[in-house]
């Protein structure tokens, strides 16, 4: 059987340039190798960083529209707290490095054709997707029929905007696009109510929302709309509703590898830290590019603390934690 | 060799444990400059097989020939030994990279990667030396210590060994698939048939690619081209067969009974390991073309640490040894591959009578536990 991982590791991408957006986050170009599938705006890649000799895998949304005259894609990565492989992207990561990258996925995207009326809701480094979305607009739409586009934007000041610039005199360029600025360490974080008076239709509209787990939740409990108009990113899984399964030895079959697990660790980090080629994505539940089958033992869902598992059972090891002694078939 | 002393078995796991200590600092220092030496090598290996492939392509100049079969030859061995063989121990699997990984590489000679890495890193190297358990032992066709029973068919052996050598590759192919094992029920004719078929399709294709696809690339130079990469074979072969026996079966090489085994803990392990291997001197060239088994005892007490750090770790690995009063075998070339040659015609005749060292305590007391 191929590795799904070899391919994506044959899929190298060159970091061109790296630009200052924020204190704290850079945009990084890169010329992909070949091999590489157009993405659509809105869709995340793999990313693949060497660092002190190991391969981290992590996820970013392509932040620039496909089609890019220079043949480059471009992600925006803020570095988190204590964030090990954004830290290295934004501070230490050089003009020529070559990266691997994935195959770009995801449904965070704008259907075809164009709802009329559109709103975005970001905050802090969620705007990369919606920058691709609106650089993709920009692109196709004409100015008189261009739907009706509005962005609520977050961050703590002005100086912390990601993109900004840009999106400042996008805004004053395009009369299709309304730009809601919020400098929360000023105004207080956005709230739902915030948001239906800055849009009183917004749950008439197509809404593609992105930032921390809090507002995204806080969102998604105040839509009246139909399920199917709210679209949502999360960069991080929802966090664990119950803490501490037991945890277990873990033996990876195919490779003969075997380590030690807590019970708040997902397999695909276990299995990585032993040397174990893991395939993986979004490494938060969402592509199933992580599964692997389930010889023995059993395995916690840490999204929702449900232990389950069969043998032979596809488990996603991205979001699963052992419960006790586990077999798994890589 | 140092002093009398025998470590007890308190020292035993003392040696056990500072090894152990030695293993986790090299594994925390574990960076960029190791994944730059195994890339370049590669980098390095693929260039020299490329241009020996090339200059055969024009091996009617006779200085060609021999200068593309040099090369091939040098590419072939650093494919197998500093490279294939330690890829394949999982030495560079910490990297994650996919095409540097023990579960994906497949290397240059008839033994497929996945029945290798069953018979060599797990049989070989957990049993090492063991009278029985490790088919290593004169690869279960020589008799290389008096504890083996003699049998005439012996007398042939310094014949056959040469023989092996020479085919060595076809040699460790067929000996993966344990068939001696299928008389006794020991193992399955099912499942040996099966791997006797996945090794003979990979004869085949390296058949095909050294004696039919690039001759026939090669056209009008089909035979020379032929003759290079076979010459190249054999000197890969001969130069393996030489290295790996330098490794364990030179004079002071010891092996072991299956009661040695019993009860037998972490540090015992590591000196059944030291006593059972040997190195071989030389130089940095030299290391790398032996794939580092030159440095086979630091090898065996550590299989998947990178090769490139063996060297570094030997100094500190004896410094030990004479420490702990064990002893750190190690000598030239000419004098190993001399010692093992001798042992091979003397073991070819009946005798001499000696008892394997779990019965030879007052030298070596590591049975003191068990
Ligand atoms: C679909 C998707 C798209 C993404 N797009 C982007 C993007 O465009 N730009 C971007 O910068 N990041 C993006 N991310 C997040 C990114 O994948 C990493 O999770 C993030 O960069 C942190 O990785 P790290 O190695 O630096 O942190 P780690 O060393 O893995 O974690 C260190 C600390 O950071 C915290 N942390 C983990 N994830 C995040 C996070 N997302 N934000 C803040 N803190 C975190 C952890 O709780 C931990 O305390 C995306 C994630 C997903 C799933
Ligand atoms: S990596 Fe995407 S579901 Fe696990």
């Amino acid at each position: 059987m191929i590795n799904p991982l070899w391919a994506a590791g044959d899929l190298c991408g060159r970091v061109e340039a790296v630009k200052a957006e924020t204190v704290d986050a850079a945009t990084l170009v890169i010329r992909p190798g070949r091999g590489w599938i157009a993405h659509r705006p809105g869709q995340w890649v793999p990313i693949g960083v060497d660092i002190r000799g190991r391969r981290h895998w992590r996820t970013f949304s392509l932040s620039s529209a496909p089609g890019r005259p220079d043949g480059c894609v471009t992600i925006t990565v803020k570095a988190a707290r204590g964030g090990f492989v954004s830290t290295y992207l934004v501070r230490r990561t050089e003009p020529g490095t070559v990266i691997r990258l994935g195959r770009p996925e995801g449904e965070f995207v704008l259907p075809e054709p164009l709802p009329p009326r559109l709103l975005f809701v970001t905050a802090g480094s969620g705007i990369t997707p919606v920058m691709a979305m609106l650089d993709g607009l920009l692109s196709s739409v004409r100015a008189v029929t261009g739907p009706d586009v509005v962005l609520v934007h977050s961050a703590p000041e002005r100086d912390e905007v990601i993109f900004g610039g840009r999106l400042r005199s996008l805004a004053a360029r395009c009369a299709w696009l309304r730009l809601h600025e919020r400098h929360t360490r000023s105004e207080g974080r956005l709230r739902p109510a915030d948001l239906a008076r800055l849009c009183p239709d917004w749950t008439a509209r197509a809404v593609w929302v992105c930032g921390p787990p809090a507002m995204l939740d806080e969102i998604a409990r105040h839509w009246t709309g139909p399920a199917d108009r709210l679209h949502v990113e999360r960069f991080r899984p929802v966090p664990v509703p119950m803490i501490g399964g037991s945890g277990g030895r873990v033996r990876f079959t195919g490779s003969g590898r075997e380590a030690d697990a807590d019970g708040s660790t997902p397999l695909l980090v276990v299995g990585e830290g032993a040397g174990v080629l893991m395939p993986s994505g979004c490494r938060m539940g969402i592509c199933y590019s992580c599964v692997a089958r389930l010889r023995s033992g059993r395995v916690r869902d840490m999204r929702t603390g449900q232990v389950h598992g069969d043998e032979g059972d596809m488990i996603q090891t991205c979001v699963s934690a052992a419960a006790g002694p586990v077999e798994i078939e890589l | 060799m140092p002093g009398t002393s025998s470590p007890t078995s308190v020292d035993t796991e003392e040696f056990g444990r500072e090894l152990d200590k030695l293993r986790d600092e090299v594994i925390a220092s574990l960076g960029e400059r190791d994944a730059g030496y195994i890339r370049r090598l590669i980098a390095i290996q693929r260039k020299l097989e490329l241009s020996g492939r090339a200059l055969l392509f024009a091996s009617w100049v006779p200085t060609a020939w021999v200068a593309g079969t040099a090369a091939l030859a040098t590419a072939k061995i650093l494919e197998n030994m500093e490279i294939g063989h330690n890829v394949l121990h999982g030495q560079w699997d910490w990297m994650r990279d996919p095409k540097i990984h023990s579960t994906t590489w497949e290397w240059d000679t008839a033994s497929p990667a996945d029945q290798w890495k069953h018979s060599h890193n797990f049989v070989h190297h957990t049993w090492t030396n063991v009278l029985g358990k490790d088919r290593d032992i004169g690869y279960s066709a020589l008799r290389i210590s008096p504890e083996q029973h003699w049998h005439p068919i012996y007398l042939a052996q310094p014949f056959y060994n040469a023989l092996l050598a020479l085919f060595f590759e076809y040699g460790i192919a067929i000996y993966d698939l344990e068939l001696e094992r299928i008389p006794s029920g020991r193992k399955d004719p099912k499942e040996a048939l099966a791997q006797l078929r996945a090794v003979a399709a990979k004869i085949r294709r390296q058949i095909v690619k050294d004696y039919v696809a690039f001759p026939l690339l090669a056209g009008p130079a089909f035979l020379p081209v032929l003759l290079g990469n076979m010459t190249a074979n054999l000197a890969r072969n001969v130069w393996a067969h030489t290295i790996i026996f330098c490794g364990h079966f030179p004079e002071g090489a010891e092996v072991f009974t299956e009661d040695r085994l019993e009860g037998e803990t972490r540090g015992e392990w590591y000196v059944r390991q030291l006593l059972g291997s040997c190195n071989i001197d030389g130089g940095r060239l030299f290391h790398i073309m032996s794939g580092n088994l030159s440095h086979q005892i630091e090898h065996h007490l550590f299989p998947d640490l990178p090769s490139n750090r063996y060297a570094e770790i030997a100094p500190r690995v004896r410094a030990l040894c004479e420490r702990f009063g064990l002893p750190y075998t190690s000598g030239s070339l000419a004098r190993q591959t001399g010692s093992v040659w001798k042992r091979v015609l003397r073991m070819a005749l009946p005798g001499p009578r000696r008892q394997p060292s779990s019965a030879v305590p007052p030298e070596r007391m590591l049975k003191a536990v068990a």
